[in-house]
């Protein structure tokens, strides 16, 4: 108990840095210990698998891609933009109806015990799954992320 | 007790990488002279030379470590103080404790109690192996930038882009060593390799996983970027690339970091290809030669024996990565891409159609 509300306040500040500091580099950096921490959170759940994949796919490899990025085009402090009010409207609507949908969920489900599985979390269990019932979702998010794939390649073939 | 032994067992995981990361600094120092055909270090001796045999590693091993963390620690001007001095112990840290999960030997028997040689057991050991191996890039990528220097600029973001690339060629070839054995829990991998195929050879991974064993021990050599892949450092374009601006220390933390990864190269390849600390026909009671001839040996001995091949195993790897280093020429830029996106990655990629098919089709394949 006291591990997990730790790991959650330690998880929410470095989250409030991700938007709050100045530079970038800094923001991507802790966005990574976040993920880092919210793998933290996964271990304790039982799940190491999705534990570690999220730290392999995540913090290793597409938060390297973002500093790789942000390093290349060498950006400097951000420059805080005023103004805006629609966006602003928009950002804050959306912020409330998560906060209402997480609220409901909370509301909805407590004081429910679920017994969980002996296999719960482990790698057979989780793969059966994917490959059986959650097929169809799995096959299309993988041709969504060839589409993006296919389009950064015309995109930059494009602009040569 | 059972607190103490956790602990012992870390320690023992913790001093073992410490020792093979500085003893390698040892090993390439009179290794690289040995191939070059010079005397290498020979400045440090005990007492003298009064003795007929050089004591040298004693000395080089003191007097190397004793200097670098005497030397002026120099922050450049306009560097990022707090990253400047975060990026090394980034760099050391995941690896140290990569070595939590190898399992160093079988099962201790002592006073009635069995303990299993290894730091932690995780069963999804290679997953951590690989999560922790990916997070080594980030002191690469800092050191580079918080340097506010442009060599070491260059040499970080060559760093990253070439560990990105060649992880994917080393998860790649992993996964086809996981169909082989159907678990990624990596003692469970070691205790499967104790069978013989035929009734004679050992069943070790690299008679099932040859291609695996090359890709993997490819993009290892890549991911500690030492020569020839050592396009991040490159000492003749970028003086020392990502860590151009660090010294003492610091630097020496960066150093250390490069032999640990080889160290944890020559572990994974040990571990995953050729037994881990399997001793051929070596059983929990003994020698069984094919042929029905036995030879009963203790528990304890038995023990000894494995943990001893396990090192034997790693020193050989590792002694090969150095042997590499200091006879093949430096890759260029685009060959680096052009090896680990065209070549590695497809073979990596049909090697693991090739294993699953095998896996599915012929039941004996497997060893489990």
């Amino acid at each position: 108990m006291i591990a997990f509300w730790l790991l959650a306040i330690l998880s929410v500040v470095s989250a409030l840095v991700v938007i709050l500091h100045r530079s970038p580099v800094y923001c991507a950096l802790a966005l990574v210990n976040t993920l880092f921490l919210i793998a933290a959170m996964f271990v304790m759940l039982d799940a190491h698998l999705v534990a570690f994949l999220q730290v392999i796919v995540y913090a290793g490899a597409i938060m390297v891609l973002f500093l790789f990025v942000i390093m290349l085009l060498s950006a400097g402090d951000e420059v805080r933009l005023e103004g805006r009010g629609g966006l602003r409207l928009a950002a804050t609507l959306t912020v409330a109806a998560l906060a209402f949908e997480l609220g409901a969920l909370v509301v909805a489900k407590r004081g429910e015990n679920v017994a969980l599985p002996a296999s719960f979390g482990s790698t057979e269990a989780l793969a059966e799954r994917l490959f059986t019932r959650h097929v169809l979702p799995f096959e299309i998010t993988s041709l969504l992320l060839m589409v993006a794939v296919v389009g950064a390649v015309v995109l930059a073939r494009r602009k040569a | 007790m059972d607190l103490l032994i956790i602990f012992t067992k870390c320690l023992v995981a913790l001093l073992l990488v410490l020792q093979v990361g500085i003893l390698l600094l040892w090993v390439e120092r009179k290794g690289s002279a040995l191939i070059q055909d010079r005397v290498g270090a020979n400045r440090a001796n005990l007492f003298g030379g009064i003795l007929p045999f050089n004591l040298g590693i004693v000395n080089t091993l003191m007097a190397d470590p004793l200097k670098l963390f005497t030397k002026e620690d120099i922050v450049p001007e306009g560097a990022d103080h707090f990253l400047h001095w975060l990026a090394p112990f980034l760099a050391l840290f995941p690896l140290f404790l990569t070595f939590a999960v190898i399992p160093f030997g079988d099962v201790l028997e002592v006073g009635g109690r069995t303990i299993n040689l290894q730091a932690v057991d995780l069963n999804v050991g290679i997953l951590f192996v690989l999560a922790l191996v990916s997070m080594g890039v980030y002191g690469v990528v800092l050191g580079g930038w918080a340097s506010n220097s442009r060599y070491a600029l260059l040499g970080g973001i060559r760093g990253s882009a070439q560990m990105i690339s060649y992880e994917i060629a080393m998860g790649l070839a992993l996964v086809a060593v996981v169909l082989t054995f159907g678990t990624l829990d990596l003692q469970q991998i070691v205790r499967a390799q104790g069978q013989l195929m035929w009734g004679v050879i050992p069943a070790w991974g690299v008679f099932y996983q040859p291609l695996a064993l090359v890709i993997l021990f490819i993009a290892g050599m890549a991911e500690s970027k030492r020569a020839p892949f050592d396009l991040p450092e490159a000492e003749s374009e970028l003086i020392a690339g990502f860590f151009t601006e660090y010294s003492g220390s610091k630097q020496s933390v960066f150093m250390l970091a490069d032999f640990v990864e080889v160290a944890i190269v020559a572990a994974l390849v040990t571990t995953l290809f050729f037994g881990g600390w399997q001793v051929p026909w070596l059983q929990r009671d003994g020698f069984h030669f094919p042929g029905g001839l036995s030879l009963a040996l203790p528990s304890l001995l038995v023990t000894l024996l494995q943990v001893l091949s396990f090192l034997l195993k790693l020193f050989l790897f590792c002694w090969l990565q150095i042997l590499i280093r200091w006879s093949l020429p430096r890759l260029r830029y685009d060959q680096l891409m052009n090896l680990g996106w065209k070549r590695l990655l497809p073979i990596a990629l049909v090697n693991v159609a090739i294993s699953a098919v095998l896996a599915l089709a012929l039941q004996g394949w497997t060893v489990r």
